[in-house]
């Protein structure tokens, strides 16, 4: 009722104070797409920009018949699929450990959620050159340490950067993000009424009872929350690849972002990169209505 | 009975023990590189390391000699500078959303949402070409607004679920005086406002501090940010890891220590204010 007897230029006069933002954001975020959509439909290589015309989807085409493209995909969906699921069962464990009484537990807080803190660069650079460096890093260094220590005397000198580059991108990155899911899923941890649990636990239920019954049926919204929202970040990001690999060597550490940069900064073929643009948007619009479907809940909670 | 206690003591200091083991080995490689960064480059890059080596400040008293301030100062402009407009765009338009929500107020939400799903690097190309077109490419204001399109959805998000707190009694007491919407935004409610104002201005400034994918394109010498610096720092001056160590260290300081401040805002300004 109280929203009818509101008058027409009192809602213009509440909506007043959303427009700078909304417009702004609208500008900023839809015109960029657009742009993106109108370019995907140009051969355009600004090296040989004189030859630049209309060619309808022939970019599209030409994306999806990229052999190091489907690569970039394949590694792209490994990658985001291992890190996502590898620091969520991570983040749930610290989250479980964290989520009790005991001596120093915020400075045991403060100690794991630094990685995520770090500069991501910088962390890139730190685990390349100072970790998985073959002569002096420390990883080298344990595993002749340990050689040693059962008898072995050549030196080691493992390479993990070279030999096994989606690892060598991976591990940095499930350290950086096990504290994000951490987080989520220790604020869902904290959420639960005590009260029931400890009611629960007068009748009889067993630790394991209280955990498959109650606690994790109420963790699952933030699980999936930290799933989606880890999924968003992390396929989004190259700062790891871009650092440590380059994609290599050969395209086998490559994946959709770095590849779209190449192609537009090192390749200058702007059109195909425009439609892989495009390509990435509508698989993201796809995968995010889905997974908005699931969190809409707790997005939405009107507390 | 007692046994069972004994027992679960045990198992209790067990858990502790395991939890602090595991908070440490993840900072390991923190406290590795924090060690290294007072070391002299020749005592570095030696396994295990040598303890007792020469302690000194030299790292960090050459990071600001080769220039490194510039771009630290950079980056300081981009994040503070975006973080203070977005503030300003975002608090009226998550009051216009939250405690009495205009018609559509759901619809609005979700568009603010929706783009943050789309990937930044799609939009990359025509950012660029916009920004070459207008002649600001590596200009630090131009990545400013950049970052600023890039915080404002999270920081609707953000700000609103911090407003949806507040009774609504108080701004209809206050519209019943004739306040205006400027009087109740900036006289009756920022007070309580202050704590979700100063998460929502960490998290933004954690981000744009952090960001790297539109610094490295759209900057060159004169705009480059900490992290752009950082990668070419490694490019140019070949491996010296004691000065590597101190430069990561610099870099990441601020942010560290903002995350530090306001642990318990992180997780709602990374669920977009979803998770208390």
């Amino acid at each position: 009722m109280a929203a009818l007897t509101h008058s027409k230029t009192e809602n213009r006069k509440r909506r007043l104070p959303l427009y700078p933002a909304l417009i702004l954001t609208v500008i900023l975020t839809q015109i960029p797409f657009v742009i993106t959509l109108i370019i995907s439909m140009f051969h355009w290589n600004i090296i040989y920009s004189k030859e630049t015309h209309f060619t309808w989807f022939s970019n599209f085409k030409v994306v999806a018949q990229d052999a190091t493209m489907r690569a970039a995909l394949i590694n792209s969906i490994t990658l985001t699929t291992a890190v996502v699921l590898i620091s969520t069962l991570f983040g749930l464990g610290l989250a479980l450990l964290l989520d009790r009484k005991f001596r120093g537990r915020s400075i045991v807080r403060t100690l794991l959620i630094t990685p995520f803190l770090i500069t991501p660069v910088a962390s890139a650079l730190l685990w390349k050159h100072i970790i998985f460096n073959p002569l002096y890093g420390i990883l080298d260094g344990f595993i002749t340490q340990i050689y040693k220590a059962f008898g072995g005397n050549h030196v080691i000198n493992a390479d993990f950067v070279s030999n096994q580059p989606l690892v060598a991108i991976a591990v940095p990155m499930i350290w950086q993000w096990t504290p994000f899911m951490m987080l989520i899923i220790l604020a869902g941890l904290q959420s639960q009424s005590p009260e029931i649990l400890e009611a629960a636990a007068v009748d009889g239920a067993g630790t394991w009872q209280l955990f498959s019954k109650m606690t994790f049926p109420h963790l699952r919204q933030y699980i999936q929350l930290s799933i989606i929202l880890g999924t968003i970040y992390i396929v989004q990001s190259m700062d790891f690849v871009f650092t440590i690999t380059q994609g290599g060597p050969g395209t086998d550490s490559t994946i959709i972002p770095y590849q779209i940069y190449l192609t537009m900064f090192r390749k200058y073929e702007y059109g195909e990169a425009a439609a892989a643009g495009v390509i990435v948007v509508f698989i993201t619009i796809a995968l995010s209505t889905l997974a908005l479907r699931f969190t809409k809940d707790i997005l939405e909670s009107d507390k | 009975m007692m046994k069972q206690s004994k027992a679960k003591f045990f198992s209790r200091s067990g858990l502790t023990s395991l939890t602090w083991f595991i908070s440490l080995a993840f900072f390991f490689p923190i406290f590795w590189i924090l060690l290294i960064s007072f070391r002299q480059e020749k005592d570095a890059g030696t396994f295990p390391p040598k303890w007792l080596a020469t302690f000194s400040f030299d790292n960090y008293s050459s990071v600001f000699q080769k220039g490194a301030t510039t771009f630290l100062l950079n980056s300081a402009i981009a994040s503070i500078g975006s973080t203070l407009i977005v503030l300003m765009l975002a608090y009226p338009a998550a009051y216009a959303l939250s405690i009495k929500p205009i018609y559509k107020s759901k619809d609005v939400l979700t568009f603010f949402l929706s783009t943050k799903f789309l990937p930044p690097i799609a939009a990359l190309l025509p950012l660029y070409l916009i920004l070459q077109h207008l002649h600001v490419l590596d200009n630090i204001w131009a990545l400013t607004v950049l970052y600023v399109s890039m915080n404002l959805p999270l920081s609707v998000w953000m700000l609103r679920s911090f407003l949806k707190e507040i009774p609504s009694e108080l701004v209809e007491a206050a519209s019943l005086d004739g306040a205006s919407t400027r009087t109740i935004l900036y006289k009756v409610l920022a007070p309580i406002s202050l704590p979700g104002l100063a998460s929502t201005a960490l998290i933004c400034f954690i981000f744009s501090w952090n960001e790297f994918l539109l610094a490295i394109n759209v900057t060159g010498f004169h705009a480059a940010t900490a992290p752009v610096y950082l990668v070419g720092f490694v490019t140019a001056e070949g491996l010296f890891f004691a000065h590597l160590a101190a430069v990561s260290i610099v870099v990441s300081l601020p942010v560290v220590i903002a995350g530090w401040s306001a642990q318990d805002k992180l997780v709602r300004g990374l669920s977009l204010g979803a998770v208390k």
